[in-house]
């Protein structure tokens, strides 16, 4: 049986992992190549790396950390932030990234999804939604949040899901960083719309939010940060506690 | 030496890398003359099944493939790679796989398309291939269509989506996983390291 995805998702700076990260076992903290190695220990079922820098530099170095992490951690590779060329997306994929995230390019040129999806295949292109609520419903942000592009969340989903997204990254900027859970409500919203999978991010602060982001949100995977990288529990603490709640996970 | 076909579709450095990890050489073959001399052969492939099957064509690869599949010589199919053993698939129609295997794939009807995750399997003919893997392990798939052989008897394994399918497939050493093994963690490195010394 199909099993939720528990995933950690790395800041990456000029090759540097920049949030706080409080592992015993981890020699050098900033190290992507260490960390990704601890979490594949723990049992991540993916890991995402999520360009910050977003500088020319920046993504420069993301090629070297896929390209490094890709020789010894044998689980599926996202990277995310400032792709925005079929170019872009041709040499992560190339490095040892098994998907890539769009967020903004996308809004910008939606064709950008059709013709990743065209060359690699959807299963390589996940579309990352921003959305924050405003009013009734769910707008698209860009900018880390700070820019509301007017378009609708849950119609950009579904409308990424028709250019070829082959999932969908749902992170809720009104949750993030607050640690008081997901947003089930959107969570629930868009998956009620699409039939691809969905990853829900964004606000999870302790064990029965994320129980919550599957059972009641009906998330098909969720996104970790903060919570693993401040070492309050690990990936296998964590799908510990799922399985007891009657999450089926690896 | 183990040859990694490339017909232009699909990440193959992974393949590759998942080998040098276990110590195991292996070379990505971008022209069909380089078949030669090999002992085993991976066949990746993502993309659509007339795509890959289309390039193969055009680029001499069908010939001494067919010849290397008739021959029962090692092989391993991987996701894609597994489904071109069959005859057609409905993502194509009109378009002829290898048919080293009778039946066809058809796209799943009920939960998500694609199967996006790990899933389990669960071993029918137990083999040299699951050395050290137990039923309920755990391999990452991702796919919209899945194979439906018309002889179970190369059915190796089961996973079940929506219903149980087959998710390895072998006949002899022609073998076809749906899961990516070089994605699948130490248990698909595991699989990967039986095939090249035991299958």
């Amino acid at each position: 049986m199909l099993t939720t995805r528990v995933i950690p998702c790395l800041d990456v700076e000029d090759g540097r992992v920049v949030k706080g990260t409080r592992f015993k076992q981890i020699r050098d903290a900033g190290d992507p190549v260490e960390l990704a190695r601890a979490y594949n220990n723990q049992g991540a079922d993916e890991i995402i790396f999520l360009d910050i820098g977003a500088t020319y530099r920046s993504q420069k170095t993301m090629v070297d950390v896929v390209e490094k992490v890709s020789r010894c951690v044998f689980v599926p590779l996202t990277v995310g932030g400032g792709i925005r060329t079929i170019a872009d997306m041709r040499q992560l994929l190339a490095a040892g990234a098994d998907k890539v995230s769009i967020c903004s390019a996308a809004l910008n040129d939606p064709t950008l999804l059709s013709r990743g999806a065209d060359v690699f295949g959807s299963q390589c292109i996940a579309l990352s939604v921003d959305a924050k609520k405003t009013g009734d419903s769910w707008n698209c942000y860009v900018k880390g949040g700070r820019e509301d592009t007017g378009i609708d969340a849950l119609e950009w989903a579904s409308e990424g899901e028709r250019l070829g997204a082959g999932e969908i990254l749902l992170n809720s900027i009104d949750k993030d960083g607050t640690q008081s859970g997901y947003d089930l409500e959107l969570t629930q919203r868009v998956i009620a719309r699409i039939n691809i999978p969905v990853i829900a991010s964004g606000g999870a602060g302790n064990l029965d939010q994320i129980v919550d982001a599957v059972l009641i949100g009906k998330a098909d995977a969720v996104l970790l940060a903060s919570l693993l990288h401040y070492g309050t529990y690990t990936v296998s603490d964590i799908k510990q506690y799922m399985t007891k709640k009657g999450v089926h996970v690896r | 030496m183990i040859g990694i076909v490339d017909y232009g579709a699909g990440n193959l450095h992974s393949v590759q890398k998942a080998f040098a990890f276990l110590g195991k050489d292996s070379s990505i073959l971008q022209h069909p003359s380089e078949i030669n001399g090999l002992d085993r052969l991976v066949l990746p492939g993502v993309g659509s099944f007339g795509h890959a099957m289309t390039e193969i064509r055009n680029q001499g690869w069908h010939a001494p493939l067919l010849d290397w599949l008739a021959a029962e010589r090692p092989f391993l199919g991987i996701c894609l790679g597994m489904q071109l053993l069959f005859e057609s698939s409905d993502e194509s129609p009109g378009q002829e796989g290898f048919s080293i295997m009778a039946g066809d794939c058809r796209k799943f009807t009920i939960n998500k398309v694609p199967q996006i995750g790990w899933n389990d399997i669960c071993i029918t003919r137990r083999n040299a291939l699951f050395e050290g893997i137990e039923n309920g392990d755990f391999f990452y798939f991702v796919h919209s269509y899945r194979v439906s052989p018309d002889d179970r008897d190369v059915i190796w394994a089961e996973t079940t989506y929506g219903g149980a399918y087959p998710s390895i497939v072998g006949r002899g050493r022609v073998i076809g996983v749906q899961f990516h093994p070089e994605k699948s963690g130490d248990t698909g490195l595991r699989l990967l390291k039986n095939w090249v010394e035991r299958c």
